[in-house]
């Protein structure tokens, strides 16, 4: 059978890639597109190192086929600063150091967007049950909280 | 690799026709948390792969007959954004809602996890406690058959070749009715049921137990419907007394397996006191109803 010819938007440009049906979404960004921001942990949907959007909800593209982008918008870490301007979350990790090896940190940011978009103020436990889908071995997740938290309040005080 | 077909039909009776020419490795794609991780595990190596979110009946949830009827690759997180199932059921949504991750939310469907067929699936027992139906339509015609008859053993579901689950019924919620969902799981969070509990439950004007359904996951090889608990509720006020009575039957009925996440002991055990913790949080909301 013949590779699948598909037609999606990623990060707001159109976008067409042709995969094979057992190519994970994940396995064409990272492959076939070269947006190796998405991170492979345990291509099983625990670790969330894989999170993107497709049509604003968050997944993880390890758990999605490559052909079912067709038609969809996806929004990768690629997509997430403003050119050379980062997204507040992305600064707020940066100045509070909620990283060390940043595996998992592409994923956290798109999922703490995600969780931003659909609610701007949320509590310390709304955010940790929300993020409980990215796992974290370095950072012990309270300096991912805090900065999640924080960016929370600026975005209320802005 | 074998080279893996892949179609999206756009309609039932196309999904259908697909999955009855099929051979025995034809899979149904609703949300592939499960279909993907069996893929990449390699359990399962399809001939073909049917994706049906094309098909429109299947992604929503329309009002029906005093209830709902819920597509069956409707995913956890637009299911918990429907304020009026919430409100209505909000154990069922609930149940739903601790399948997996944020991530997982967005993708996993009731059909999935009634068809993916793990004891421990934690839809389940909600919906089996709440009475809901499931449409089935295969090549011979359509038919509404209730969810505790579709698993009949770990991985296996009663769906006969060409069948597929389209939707499920849920029923109308009665004036002074409650349901409620609790699990049992070592962390807060992102783990399989040890053991699940599903209560629903009706009081009349005086507080008395009408009628109740009480239905345990994660301690059978399916989810259980305990009659002997539910008797232990009705005609009560649902006092102590009658939770001792509803945790003993609990208890009774659990034939679970003995695993890293709780031994056989442990499991019936606890059977009894989710059991009474999920039958009072449903007796409140069904005083508030």
């Amino acid at each position: 059978m013949a590779k699948h010819h598909v037609t999606t938007t990623i990060n707001g440009e159109p976008v067409e890639f042709l995969c094979e049906t057992q190519q994970t979404l994940l396995d064409v960004l990272r492959d076939e597109l070269g947006l190796t921001g998405s991170k492979e942990g345990c291509a099983s949907g625990d670790c969330g190192a894989c999170s993107v959007t497709v049509d604003g909800r968050l997944v993880c593209s390890c758990l999605v086929l490559g052909v079912e982008a067709e038609g969809q918008s996806i929004e990768t870490i690629e997509g997430m600063a403003d050119g050379e301007k980062l997204h507040p979350l992305q600064q707020r990790f940066l100045e509070e150091a909620a990283l060390q090896c940043g595996i998992c940190t592409p994923g956290v940011l798109i999922a703490a967007k995600s969780l931003l978009e659909k609610n701007p103020d949320p509590t310390e436990t709304e955010v940790r049950y929300w993020l409980a889908g990215n796992l974290c071995r370095c950072t012990g997740y309270d300096k991912i909280i805090s900065s999640v938290l924080d960016v929370a309040a600026d975005m209320k005080s802005a | 690799m074998n080279t893996i077909q892949f179609e999206k039909p756009g309609t039932v009776d196309e999904a259908v026709a697909l999955l009855a020419n099929g051979d025995a490795n034809t899979r149904v794609l609703a949300g592939g948390t499960d279909l993907l991780v069996q893929l990449r595990a390699g359990m399962v190596t399809p001939s073909l792969i049917i994706d049906i979110k094309g098909i429109d009946e299947m992604r929503t949830v329309t009002e029906e007959n005093g209830g709902f009827r819920i597509g069956g690759a409707v995913s956890g997180a637009e299911l918990n954004e429907n304020d009026a199932v919430k409100s209505a059921w909000p154990g069922v949504v609930e149940a739903f809602d601790l399948i997996g991750s944020t991530q997982i939310q967005g993708r996993c469907t009731l059909a999935g996890n009634l068809c993916n067929a793990s004891p421990a699936a934690d839809s389940v027992p909600a919906m089996i406690a709440a009475g809901m139906t499931c449409k089935i339509v295969g090549p011979n015609g359509t038919r509404e058959a209730p969810v505790e008859s579709i698993a009949i053993s770990p991985g296996k579901t009663s769906l006969t070749k060409g069948e597929m689950i389209v939707s499920f019924f849920l029923p109308g919620q009665n004036a002074n009715g409650g349901d409620a969902y609790l699990r049992f799981i070592p962390r807060t969070e992102m783990d399989i049921a040890v053991v699940g509990v599903g209560i629903n439950l009706t009081l009349d004007d005086n507080g008395v137990c009408t009628a109740a359904r009480v239905v345990l996951g994660a301690v059978a090889p399916t989810a259980l419907v305990v009659a002997d608990a539910a008797n232990a509720l009705i005609g009560t006020k649902v006092d102590d007394a009658a939770m001792e009575k509803l945790a003993a039957a609990a208890s009774a009925a659990c034939n679970p397996i003995d695993d890293k996440r709780g031994t056989i002991e442990f499991r019936t055990k606890v059977a009894g006191v989710i059991a009474r913790r999920t039958a009072a949080i449903a007796l409140d909301r069904a005083r508030s109803n």
